[in-house]
């Protein structure tokens, strides 16, 4: 089992004939991702990469069954596609677009919530469970299926993490980017939680950085709630207060926020805290030993 | 993206939020006639840069006659004005905001920021104006009082009253100071700022609720649907660096250190920064070239890097996704032939194509050190300030 992410997923795209959204559908069904149609409104009954293309969520929804969308929308729209993605009876929405504006994001995050639905993102690489499925850019031939949860803020940090584990032979239940905003749908709390109820997960990586004080209270719930080892890095104990590291969410704000209180915080919680980001690999392999 | 206080009580203005008359001059002579159409016995004479602290800083001054308000004009005009948030070289003053002098009864605090945790907007009083609302939440959060706004409901007036009440506020203040908060969160709101902060907000001998100061800044991502507010932007209060490499689509941060490095996604670039640390030595920069890195982009990015004088080494760090390897090792290649670089240059190339890469660099007849890990990287990192 893997969490929210598995074979039995079927997946619609929002934006597949789009450039962004055709490059990385086509890198989905090679892995083998059940994408079983996409949406571009206007051009509903056309096919697209052999799949049929809808105007609505909702009539792909009628038409497959699909319960997981990945969506490849322009910022000022994203918001509007995510929302159309719950009313029309998505279980799980990824969002990878870049660049929504918050006011936005806080208004879907009460909708969904109202819904039920489960939003991974914005400003994400989106979610594997290696083996089984993608929904999302990552490069999947660097995961390898296994038992090690990961949860990042970045993209690229997610990819060297996942690489270090792979090149030691570990294998990962599921990675999930959760995005690099102020406001996103899954925190690194959600996700800790799903993977301490999957009995294939057996230690979890939690990758975070400056800015907001998500980390901490993922800190918090792992000190109450989990016994599955714990292995985390925090980047940004160089960076500079007041200044937003190229994630919106990124930045020390009124000297709140920083790598080094979440680090302790962290510690406190009885995970295993990587001071390099080198080790996160090798650290983890002790842990599961 | 910030915004100078002059601007910020323009906006505060077009929502009905009270603030004092006012003028913005960029010379001093003009004092004299803003003194006589201000009307005040008092005028106060404030630098306009983005920055806070500006008071302790000799940047606001008090003037009592025509005179006093040029020559105090002429003083603060050009100056390097030194804060807590400008570093100590100071950010030149350009531009006054001459203003006419208030009764102060009471002084306030009043901001409207995003809750990060409950992701959603909270509205702050508090009876300790003028003081730095990070050091009251520190030393007496009691005195701090809360209002989150429901995303669907907006800010209601019951909040504005419950607020008010807990300032200690009757009769005329009152009634003017609820108003006051729901215009506050209205100009708030309907720009996509990040935060309003009226910082103090004043209550005047008559009874009249004011921002005597006012500080907002804006969502970045939402200026696209306020093209008003987007040319509001200060080019000249931006890091020049900073400004080329967003130019360019990069992301670049100017520091202090020795080692400067190129990355592709902001979390591996901040992370790539911390093991430079690790390993000894200080970063230069913070860069980060985005998902698409190319020939083009890695060469843009070899110029920012090598303006920097500091710089005794250059670690670059790419984790291919949808980037391929090979085409950033010939970028790379072509950027350190066609620049002469003379600092070492490490390289730490993975991901897609990274053994294509590594075959690449290797053939290169140019001074490169290649290293096959993060690790390996921060060790050579290390080699190469140790040799010099």
């Amino acid at each position: 089992m893997a969490i929210l992410l598995d074979d039995n997923s079927k997946v619609i795209v929002q934006g597949i004939t789009g450039a962004e959204g055709t490059f990385h559908t086509e890198r989905m069904l090679a892995y083998g991702t059940n994408v079983v149609g996409g949406i571009t409104p206007g051009k509903g009954g056309q096919e697209h990469l052999g799949r049929p293309v809808f105007n609505t969520v909702q009539d792909a929804v009628e038409a497959t069954d699909a319960d997981t969308s990945v969506i490849f929308v322009p910022p000022p729209f994203a918001a509007d596609a995510i929302l159309e993605a719950a009313a029309g009876g998505i279980r799980l929405v990824v969002c990878i677009s870049e660049g929504i504006p918050t006011s936005d994001m806080i208004m879907v995050n009460e909708y969904l919530r109202e819904r039920g639905t489960t939003l991974i993102g914005p400003n994400c690489p989106g979610i594997i469970s290696p083996g089984l499925s993608k929904a999302g850019i990552m490069p999947d031939f660097i995961h390898l299926q296994g038992g090690v949860g990961v949860i990042s803020r970045s993209g690229t940090l997610t990819y060297e993490a996942v690489w270090q584990l792979t090149s030691l032979g570990i294998g990962q239940s599921t990675c999930i980017g959760i995005g690099g905003d102020p406001i996103i749908g899954t925190t690194h709390r959600d996700a800790v939680e799903l993977f301490n109820n999957d009995p294939q997960t057996e230690a979890i990586i939690l990758i975070g950085e400056i800015g907001g004080a998500a980390e901490e209270e993922a800190a918090l719930w792992i000190a109450d709630h989990v016994d599955k080892p714990v292995v985390a890095f925090i980047a940004g104990v160089t960076a500079p207060r007041g200044k937003r590291m190229g994630h919106a969410g990124a930045i020390i704000a009124g000297g709140k926020g920083t790598a080094t209180e979440k680090m302790s915080a962290l510690r406190e919680a009885g995970v295993v805290v990587s001071d390099s980001p080198a080790t996160i690999g090798r650290l983890t392999q002790e842990v599961l030993q | 993206m910030k915004i100078h206080e002059y601007q910020a009580k323009e906006i505060l203005r077009r929502f009905k939020v009270p603030v004092p008359k006012g003028f913005l001059v960029q010379g001093a002579a003009v004092a004299e006639e803003i003194y006589h159409r201000l009307g005040t016995a008092v005028v106060i004479v404030k630098a306009q840069i983005h920055a806070g602290g500006r008071g302790k800083g000799g940047g606001v001054r008090i003037a009592r006659s025509p005179k006093e308000a040029v020559q105090m004009a002429r003083e603060i005009l050009g100056m390097q004005l030194v804060t807590h948030q400008t570093g100590p070289e100071g950010k030149q003053v350009n531009r006054l905001l001459i203003e006419q002098g208030v009764e102060i009864a009471r002084e306030l605090y009043l901001g409207v920021v995003l809750d990060r945790s409950t992701g959603r907007d909270v509205i702050m009083a508090s009876t300790e104006g003028g003081m730095e609302i990070e050091k009251i939440a520190s030393e007496n959060p009691e005195l701090i009082f809360k209002e989150n706004i429901h995303p669907g409901l907006g800010m209601r007036p019951y909040q504005a009253r419950r607020l008010a009440f807990k300032l200690g506020l009757s009769g005329v203040q009152f009634k003017n100071a609820v108003s006051f908060i729901l215009a506050l969160y209205k100009a708030y709101s309907e720009t996509d700022a990040s935060l309003a902060e009226i910082n103090p907000l004043v209550v005047t001998t008559d009874g009249e609720v004011m921002a005597l100061d006012a500080k907002m800044n804006f969502d970045d991502n939402a200026l696209g649907r306020h093209p008003d507010i987007a040319q509001l932007r200060d080019a000249e209060e931006e890091e020049p660096t900073e400004a080329e490499a967003a130019q360019y689509g990069l992301n670049y941060i100017k520091l202090d250190g020795n080692v400067g490095c190129m990355v592709n996604g902001a979390g591996l670039a901040m992370a790539t920064m911390d093991i430079i640390k690790l390993a000894g030595g200080e970063p230069a920069n913070f860069l980060d070239v985005g998902g698409t890195a190319s020939a083009e982009t890695v060469g843009k990015g070899f110029n920012l890097i090598l303006r920097d004088p500091n710089v005794r080494a250059i670690l670059i760090n790419i984790f291919g996704g949808i980037v391929r390897c090979d085409r950033v090792a010939n970028g790379v290649i072509q950027a350190v032939k066609e620049r002469g670089v003379t600092v070492p240059v490490i390289v730490r190339l993975d991901g897609t194509n990274a053994s294509e890469a590594a075959e690449i660099l290797a053939a290169a007849d140019i001074d490169i050190t290649v290293a096959d890990n993060l690790e390996d990287a921060a060790g050579k990192v290390v080699a190469a300030l140790n040799r010099e």
